[in-house]
Protein backbone atom coordinates (compact mmCIF):
# COMPACT_ATOMS: atom_id res chain seq x y z
CA UNK A 1 0.00 0.00 0.00
CA UNK A 2 1.37 3.44 -0.64
CA UNK A 3 0.72 6.15 1.03
CA UNK A 4 -0.95 9.07 -0.02
CA UNK A 5 0.98 12.46 -0.15
CA UNK A 6 0.59 14.80 2.55
CA UNK A 7 -0.42 17.56 0.74
CA UNK A 8 -1.11 18.24 -3.26
CA UNK A 9 -2.05 20.60 -5.78
CA UNK A 10 -4.07 20.07 -8.99
CA UNK A 11 -3.97 22.42 -11.99
CA UNK A 12 -4.01 25.09 -8.80
CA UNK A 13 -4.97 28.71 -9.78
CA UNK A 14 -5.52 31.67 -7.71
CA UNK A 15 -6.94 34.76 -9.58
CA UNK A 16 -6.84 38.09 -7.58
CA UNK A 17 -9.24 41.58 -8.40
CA UNK A 18 -7.41 44.63 -8.99
CA UNK A 19 -9.12 47.20 -7.53
CA UNK A 20 -9.91 48.63 -10.99
CA UNK A 21 -11.72 44.91 -11.67
CA UNK A 22 -8.62 43.83 -13.71
CA UNK A 23 -8.11 39.69 -13.12
CA UNK A 24 -4.53 39.13 -11.50
CA UNK A 25 -3.32 35.89 -11.64
CA UNK A 26 -0.90 34.81 -8.93
CA UNK A 27 -0.91 31.07 -9.26
CA UNK A 28 -1.12 29.67 -12.79
CA UNK A 29 -2.35 25.65 -13.03
CA UNK A 30 0.57 24.74 -10.48
CA UNK A 31 0.85 20.62 -9.75
CA UNK A 32 2.39 19.50 -6.67
CA UNK A 33 2.63 16.38 -4.21
CA UNK A 34 4.71 16.60 -0.89
CA UNK A 35 5.33 13.33 0.40
CA UNK A 36 5.52 12.23 4.27
CA UNK A 37 8.50 13.31 5.51
CA UNK A 38 9.40 15.88 2.78
CA UNK A 39 11.02 19.78 3.63
CA UNK A 40 10.34 21.64 0.75
CA UNK A 41 11.29 24.91 0.32
CA UNK A 42 9.52 27.38 -2.28
CA UNK A 43 11.07 30.15 -3.41
CA UNK A 44 10.86 32.79 -6.41
CA UNK A 45 10.77 36.80 -6.56
CA UNK A 46 8.40 39.03 -4.63
CA UNK A 47 5.37 38.42 -6.72
CA UNK A 48 6.31 34.84 -7.94
CA UNK A 49 3.29 33.26 -5.96
CA UNK A 50 5.11 31.26 -3.31
CA UNK A 51 2.89 33.02 -0.16
CA UNK A 52 -0.33 32.45 -2.10
CA UNK A 53 0.09 29.42 -3.04
CA UNK A 54 1.27 28.17 1.16
CA UNK A 55 -2.27 29.98 1.82
CA UNK A 56 -3.97 28.02 -0.45
CA UNK A 57 -2.40 25.05 0.44
CA UNK A 58 -3.47 25.82 3.91
CA UNK A 59 -7.05 26.87 3.44
CA UNK A 60 -6.25 30.55 4.57
CA UNK A 61 -7.33 31.56 1.33
CA UNK A 62 -9.23 29.85 -1.88
CA UNK A 63 -8.75 28.51 -4.90
CA UNK A 64 -9.73 30.13 -8.18
CA UNK A 65 -9.64 26.56 -9.83
CA UNK A 66 -8.08 22.95 -9.67
CA UNK A 67 -7.78 20.75 -6.76
CA UNK A 68 -6.14 20.49 -2.93
CA UNK A 69 -5.97 17.26 -1.85
CA UNK A 70 -4.80 16.90 2.29
CA UNK A 71 -3.86 13.60 3.45
CA UNK A 72 -5.33 11.78 0.57
CA UNK A 73 -8.60 13.75 0.82
CA UNK A 74 -10.32 16.45 -1.56
CA UNK A 75 -10.12 19.86 0.47
CA UNK A 76 -10.91 22.19 -1.59
CA UNK A 77 -14.80 21.00 -1.81
CA UNK A 78 -15.21 21.65 1.39
CA UNK A 79 -17.60 24.52 2.90
CA UNK A 80 -15.51 27.42 5.49
CA UNK A 81 -15.78 25.49 8.63
CA UNK A 82 -14.92 21.94 7.51
CA UNK A 83 -11.92 23.41 5.96
CA UNK A 84 -11.60 24.90 9.17
CA UNK A 85 -11.61 21.60 11.26
CA UNK A 86 -9.19 20.26 8.88
CA UNK A 87 -6.85 22.88 9.22
CA UNK A 88 -7.20 22.68 12.97
CA UNK A 89 -6.41 19.14 12.50
CA UNK A 90 -3.63 18.81 10.36
CA UNK A 91 -1.94 21.66 9.60
CA UNK A 92 0.90 24.28 11.63
CA UNK A 93 1.21 27.59 10.37
CA UNK A 94 4.35 29.50 10.82
CA UNK A 95 4.53 33.33 9.50
CA UNK A 96 7.07 36.03 9.39
CA UNK A 97 5.20 38.30 11.51
CA UNK A 98 4.46 35.77 14.32
CA UNK A 99 0.91 36.51 15.26
CA UNK A 100 0.95 35.56 18.83
CA UNK A 101 -1.93 36.54 20.70
CA UNK A 102 -0.63 39.05 23.11
CA UNK A 103 -3.04 39.12 26.06
CA UNK A 104 -2.33 35.40 26.72
CA UNK A 105 0.78 34.47 28.71
CA UNK A 106 3.26 31.89 25.59
CA UNK A 107 1.90 28.74 27.51
CA UNK A 108 -1.74 29.68 26.48
CA UNK A 109 -0.40 30.77 23.12
CA UNK A 110 1.00 27.25 22.90
CA UNK A 111 -2.11 25.38 24.27
CA UNK A 112 -5.00 26.80 22.62
CA UNK A 113 -4.54 25.38 19.01
CA UNK A 114 -4.34 21.54 20.74
CA UNK A 115 -7.52 22.96 22.85
CA UNK A 116 -9.11 23.30 20.10
CA UNK A 117 -8.65 20.71 18.32
CA UNK A 118 -10.40 19.09 20.95
CA UNK A 119 -7.43 17.46 23.44
CA UNK A 120 -7.96 17.57 26.74
CA UNK A 121 -6.90 19.98 28.87
CA UNK A 122 -3.93 17.66 31.00
CA UNK A 123 -2.93 16.48 27.32
CA UNK A 124 -2.78 19.89 25.84
CA UNK A 125 -0.35 21.23 29.34
CA UNK A 126 2.34 18.41 28.37
CA UNK A 127 2.11 18.60 24.97
CA UNK A 128 3.12 22.55 25.58
CA UNK A 129 5.63 21.48 28.18
CA UNK A 130 7.06 19.31 26.38
CA UNK A 131 7.40 21.44 23.18
CA UNK A 132 8.61 24.54 25.47
CA UNK A 133 11.04 22.42 26.68
CA UNK A 134 12.64 21.30 23.16
CA UNK A 135 12.52 25.20 22.81
CA UNK A 136 14.47 26.69 25.44
CA UNK A 137 11.11 28.57 26.93
CA UNK A 138 10.28 26.76 29.73
CA UNK A 139 10.88 29.70 31.78
CA UNK A 140 9.31 32.16 29.85
CA UNK A 141 5.67 29.86 30.21
CA UNK A 142 4.39 32.71 32.43
CA UNK A 143 5.66 35.73 30.09
CA UNK A 144 3.58 37.56 27.49
CA UNK A 145 4.58 37.73 24.07
CA UNK A 146 5.86 41.37 24.43
CA UNK A 147 8.40 40.50 26.72
CA UNK A 148 9.90 37.82 24.49
CA UNK A 149 12.56 39.08 22.20
CA UNK A 150 11.81 38.62 18.39
CA UNK A 151 13.28 35.10 17.86
CA UNK A 152 11.99 33.95 21.59
CA UNK A 153 8.11 35.03 19.91
CA UNK A 154 8.99 33.14 16.34
CA UNK A 155 9.73 29.92 18.54
CA UNK A 156 6.81 30.38 20.19
CA UNK A 157 5.11 30.48 17.09
CA UNK A 158 6.58 27.52 16.01
CA UNK A 159 5.65 25.67 19.25
CA UNK A 160 2.55 26.57 18.63
CA UNK A 161 2.17 24.99 15.13
CA UNK A 162 3.65 22.03 16.55
CA UNK A 163 0.98 21.86 19.34
CA UNK A 164 -1.19 19.32 17.21
CA UNK A 165 1.46 17.51 15.84
CA UNK A 166 0.62 18.28 12.53
CA UNK A 167 0.69 16.36 9.27
CA UNK A 168 1.82 19.43 7.91
CA UNK A 169 3.94 22.30 8.73
CA UNK A 170 3.37 25.12 6.37
CA UNK A 171 5.80 28.15 6.78
CA UNK A 172 5.67 31.70 5.39
CA UNK A 173 9.11 33.36 5.60
CA UNK A 174 9.53 32.37 9.33
CA UNK A 175 12.90 33.86 9.14
CA UNK A 176 12.32 36.87 7.56
CA UNK A 177 12.11 39.14 10.64
CA UNK A 178 14.90 37.81 12.43
CA UNK A 179 18.71 38.38 13.17
CA UNK A 180 21.17 35.76 12.15
CA UNK A 181 21.45 34.45 15.74
CA UNK A 182 17.29 34.05 15.99
CA UNK A 183 17.38 32.84 12.50
CA UNK A 184 19.82 30.09 13.82
CA UNK A 185 17.75 29.15 16.78
CA UNK A 186 14.81 28.47 14.17
CA UNK A 187 16.83 26.48 11.56
CA UNK A 188 17.86 24.29 14.93
CA UNK A 189 14.19 23.47 15.48
CA UNK A 190 13.29 23.50 11.71
CA UNK A 191 16.33 20.83 11.39
CA UNK A 192 15.37 18.79 14.70
CA UNK A 193 11.32 18.29 13.68
CA UNK A 194 12.38 17.44 10.39
CA UNK A 195 14.87 14.97 11.62
CA UNK A 196 11.74 13.78 13.56
CA UNK A 197 10.06 13.14 10.42
CA UNK A 198 7.79 16.13 10.13
CA UNK A 199 6.26 17.47 6.88
CA UNK A 200 7.35 20.65 6.09
CA UNK A 201 6.58 23.52 2.97
CA UNK A 202 8.07 26.29 3.42
CA UNK A 203 8.30 29.71 1.73
CA UNK A 204 11.97 31.46 1.87
CA UNK A 205 14.68 34.01 1.04
CA UNK A 206 16.59 32.75 2.95
CA UNK A 207 19.70 30.16 1.58
CA UNK A 208 20.47 28.94 5.17
CA UNK A 209 16.68 27.69 5.67
CA UNK A 210 16.26 26.51 1.87
CA UNK A 211 19.66 24.33 2.53
CA UNK A 212 18.07 22.83 4.86
CA UNK A 213 15.44 21.43 2.79
CA UNK A 214 15.18 18.21 0.46
CA UNK A 215 13.50 19.80 -2.18
CA UNK A 216 13.57 23.37 -3.91
CA UNK A 217 10.33 24.73 -5.86
CA UNK A 218 11.08 27.83 -7.74
CA UNK A 219 8.01 29.90 -8.41
CA UNK A 220 8.11 32.59 -11.36
CA UNK A 221 4.97 34.60 -12.42
CA UNK A 222 2.61 32.05 -10.66
CA UNK A 223 4.25 28.99 -12.06
CA UNK A 224 6.49 26.61 -10.83
CA UNK A 225 9.56 27.04 -13.03
CA UNK A 226 12.10 24.25 -11.57
CA UNK A 227 11.53 21.81 -8.77
CA UNK A 228 14.46 19.04 -7.06
CA UNK A 229 16.21 17.94 -4.87
CA UNK A 230 18.68 20.31 -3.15
CA UNK A 231 22.32 18.27 -3.81
CA UNK A 232 24.83 17.20 -1.24
CA UNK A 233 28.45 17.67 -3.04
CA UNK A 234 30.81 16.01 -0.11
CA UNK A 235 33.92 17.83 -1.19
CA UNK A 236 36.17 15.50 1.14
CA UNK A 237 34.14 12.81 3.35
CA UNK A 238 34.84 13.75 7.24
CA UNK A 239 37.15 16.09 6.27
CA UNK A 240 37.46 19.78 6.81
CA UNK A 241 34.52 20.32 4.44
CA UNK A 242 35.72 23.62 4.95
CA UNK A 243 38.11 24.83 2.16
CA UNK A 244 35.57 27.77 2.70
CA UNK A 245 38.28 29.90 1.32
CA UNK A 246 37.76 27.60 -1.59
CA UNK A 247 34.41 27.37 -2.00
CA UNK A 248 35.02 31.39 -2.86
CA UNK A 249 38.20 30.88 -4.68
CA UNK B 1 49.94 32.97 2.14
CA UNK B 2 52.83 35.10 1.93
CA UNK B 3 50.73 37.76 4.60
CA UNK B 4 49.16 35.57 6.84
CA UNK B 5 53.18 34.18 7.79
CA UNK B 6 54.50 37.72 7.12
CA UNK B 7 51.75 38.19 10.37
CA UNK B 8 52.08 35.25 12.24
CA UNK B 9 56.46 36.08 11.83
CA UNK B 10 55.43 39.83 13.38
CA UNK B 11 54.11 38.37 16.21
CA UNK B 12 57.57 35.97 17.12
CA UNK B 13 59.74 34.16 15.28
CA UNK B 14 59.17 30.90 14.44
CA UNK B 15 60.31 27.17 12.39
CA UNK B 16 58.06 26.07 9.59
CA UNK B 17 55.87 23.57 11.49
CA UNK B 18 55.01 25.98 14.07
CA UNK B 19 53.69 28.35 11.27
CA UNK B 20 51.45 25.88 10.24
CA UNK B 21 50.16 24.69 13.73
CA UNK B 22 49.07 28.16 14.36
CA UNK B 23 47.41 28.92 11.31
CA UNK B 24 45.45 25.63 12.15
CA UNK B 25 44.70 26.77 15.17
CA UNK B 26 43.22 29.69 14.41
CA UNK B 27 41.23 29.28 11.57
CA UNK B 28 40.56 25.75 12.51
CA UNK B 29 38.38 23.69 9.83
CA UNK B 30 36.85 26.62 8.20
CA UNK B 31 40.48 27.22 6.56
CA UNK B 32 41.86 24.95 3.90
CA UNK B 33 44.89 23.25 6.08
CA UNK B 34 48.30 24.61 4.59
CA UNK B 35 50.88 21.91 3.06
CA UNK B 36 53.97 21.94 4.94
CA UNK B 37 55.96 22.12 1.65
CA UNK B 38 53.94 25.26 0.12
CA UNK B 39 55.37 27.01 3.89
CA UNK B 40 58.58 25.86 3.13
CA UNK B 41 58.36 27.44 -0.76
CA UNK B 42 56.81 30.41 0.84
CA UNK B 43 59.35 30.96 3.44
CA UNK B 44 62.15 30.81 0.81
CA UNK B 45 60.58 33.40 -1.23
CA UNK B 46 60.22 35.88 1.72
CA UNK B 47 64.07 35.02 2.50
CA UNK B 48 65.00 35.82 -1.18
CA UNK B 49 62.54 38.98 -1.05
CA UNK B 50 64.56 40.22 1.99
CA UNK B 51 61.21 39.52 4.24
CA UNK B 52 62.46 37.48 6.78
CA UNK B 53 65.80 36.08 7.61
CA UNK B 54 66.45 32.54 8.90
CA UNK B 55 68.99 31.00 11.79
CA UNK B 56 70.01 27.36 12.12
CA UNK B 57 69.09 26.28 15.47
CA UNK B 58 71.40 23.20 16.65
CA UNK B 59 69.03 19.86 18.01
CA UNK B 60 70.77 16.91 19.31
CA UNK B 61 70.39 13.99 17.60
CA UNK B 62 68.59 15.46 14.32
CA UNK B 63 69.35 18.02 11.78
CA UNK B 64 69.70 22.06 12.37
CA UNK B 65 66.08 23.42 12.74
CA UNK B 66 65.85 26.75 10.94
CA UNK B 67 64.09 29.27 12.99
CA UNK B 68 62.43 32.56 10.82
CA UNK B 69 61.91 36.02 11.88
CA UNK B 70 61.02 39.08 10.16
CA UNK B 71 63.12 42.23 8.92
CA UNK B 72 62.73 45.88 8.79
CA UNK B 73 61.36 45.36 4.92
CA UNK B 74 59.00 42.39 5.80
CA UNK B 75 57.11 44.60 8.40
CA UNK B 76 57.23 47.52 5.98
CA UNK B 77 55.27 44.78 3.39
CA UNK B 78 53.00 43.75 6.02
CA UNK B 79 51.83 47.22 6.85
CA UNK B 80 51.31 47.91 3.15
CA UNK B 81 49.17 44.98 2.77
CA UNK B 82 47.38 45.82 6.54
CA UNK B 83 46.43 49.59 5.42
CA UNK B 84 45.75 48.58 1.20
CA UNK B 85 41.90 48.72 1.09
CA UNK B 86 40.71 44.70 0.28
CA UNK B 87 39.13 43.47 -2.93
CA UNK B 88 35.58 42.96 -2.40
CA UNK B 89 34.53 39.41 -3.69
CA UNK B 90 34.70 39.55 -7.34
CA UNK B 91 31.24 39.38 -9.50
CA UNK B 92 30.78 35.94 -10.28
CA UNK B 93 31.25 36.68 -13.82
CA UNK B 94 32.15 33.24 -15.31
CA UNK B 95 28.79 32.26 -14.37
CA UNK B 96 27.79 35.19 -16.01
CA UNK B 97 29.33 34.94 -18.84
CA UNK B 98 27.77 31.69 -19.59
CA UNK B 99 23.72 33.06 -18.97
CA UNK B 100 24.63 35.44 -21.80
CA UNK B 101 26.33 34.11 -24.00
CA UNK B 102 25.02 30.14 -23.86
CA UNK B 103 21.44 30.55 -24.88
CA UNK B 104 22.75 32.20 -28.11
CA UNK B 105 24.46 29.31 -29.14
CA UNK B 106 21.62 26.95 -28.54
CA UNK B 107 23.43 24.74 -25.87
CA UNK B 108 21.41 25.79 -23.04
CA UNK B 109 18.44 28.03 -22.17
CA UNK B 110 19.00 30.46 -19.42
CA UNK B 111 16.37 28.88 -17.07
CA UNK B 112 18.03 25.99 -17.25
CA UNK B 113 21.20 27.52 -16.19
CA UNK B 114 19.76 29.40 -13.90
CA UNK B 115 18.09 26.35 -11.42
CA UNK B 116 21.27 24.31 -12.14
CA UNK B 117 23.56 27.24 -10.71
CA UNK B 118 20.72 27.73 -7.39
CA UNK B 119 21.20 23.81 -6.59
CA UNK B 120 24.46 24.08 -6.66
CA UNK B 121 24.69 27.28 -4.31
CA UNK B 122 21.72 25.77 -2.29
CA UNK B 123 23.97 22.51 -1.94
CA UNK B 124 27.45 24.72 -1.18
CA UNK B 125 24.87 25.99 1.88
CA UNK B 126 24.29 22.63 3.14
CA UNK B 127 28.03 21.86 3.34
CA UNK B 128 28.91 24.75 5.13
CA UNK B 129 25.82 24.38 7.82
CA UNK B 130 27.36 20.24 8.00
CA UNK B 131 30.62 22.18 8.56
CA UNK B 132 29.26 24.64 11.19
CA UNK B 133 27.95 22.07 12.75
CA UNK B 134 31.32 20.26 12.98
CA UNK B 135 33.02 23.04 14.10
CA UNK B 136 34.11 24.05 17.84
CA UNK B 137 31.66 26.12 19.08
CA UNK B 138 34.33 28.07 20.78
CA UNK B 139 36.19 28.75 17.08
CA UNK B 140 34.19 32.19 16.46
CA UNK B 141 37.40 32.68 13.96
CA UNK B 142 36.21 29.85 12.15
CA UNK B 143 32.36 30.29 12.45
CA UNK B 144 32.46 34.07 11.59
CA UNK B 145 34.02 32.69 7.86
CA UNK B 146 31.44 30.06 7.41
CA UNK B 147 29.15 32.81 8.53
CA UNK B 148 30.39 35.12 5.47
CA UNK B 149 30.69 32.32 3.26
CA UNK B 150 26.99 31.63 4.00
CA UNK B 151 26.60 35.22 3.38
CA UNK B 152 28.30 35.69 -0.25
CA UNK B 153 25.97 32.57 -1.28
CA UNK B 154 22.99 34.63 -0.24
CA UNK B 155 23.89 37.67 -2.07
CA UNK B 156 24.74 34.90 -5.18
CA UNK B 157 21.02 33.40 -4.80
CA UNK B 158 19.33 36.96 -4.60
CA UNK B 159 21.31 37.38 -7.61
CA UNK B 160 20.01 34.55 -9.45
CA UNK B 161 16.88 35.72 -8.96
CA UNK B 162 16.94 39.39 -10.13
CA UNK B 163 18.39 37.76 -13.29
CA UNK B 164 15.71 35.26 -13.76
CA UNK B 165 13.54 38.06 -13.96
CA UNK B 166 15.17 40.33 -16.20
CA UNK B 167 16.60 38.03 -18.45
CA UNK B 168 14.36 36.92 -21.33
Amino acid sequence: MTTAPVVRAVNLVKIYQSGRGLPVPAVRGVDLAVEPGEFVAIMGPSGSGKSTLVHLLGGLDTRTSGEIWLDGKRADTLSESGWAVLRRQKIGFVFQFFNLVSNMTVADNVELPALLGGASPRHARERREYLLGELGLTDRAAAAPAQLSGGEQQRVALARALANQPRLLLADEPTGNLDSRNTRDVLKLLSRVHRQGQTIVLVTHDARVAGLADRVVCLLDGEIVDDGAVTTRRRRPGGTAGDVVELRG
Amino acid sequence: MRQSLLALLAKEPAHGYELKQALEAIFGSAYPSPNIGQIYVTLGRLEKDGYVRSVGVEQSNRPNKKVYYITAAGREALLTWVEEPTEGPRVRDEFFMKLVLAPMTGLSDRMALINRQRRHYLGLIRDLDELAERTDPGNRVALLLIEGAMLHLQADLDWLERCQEELP
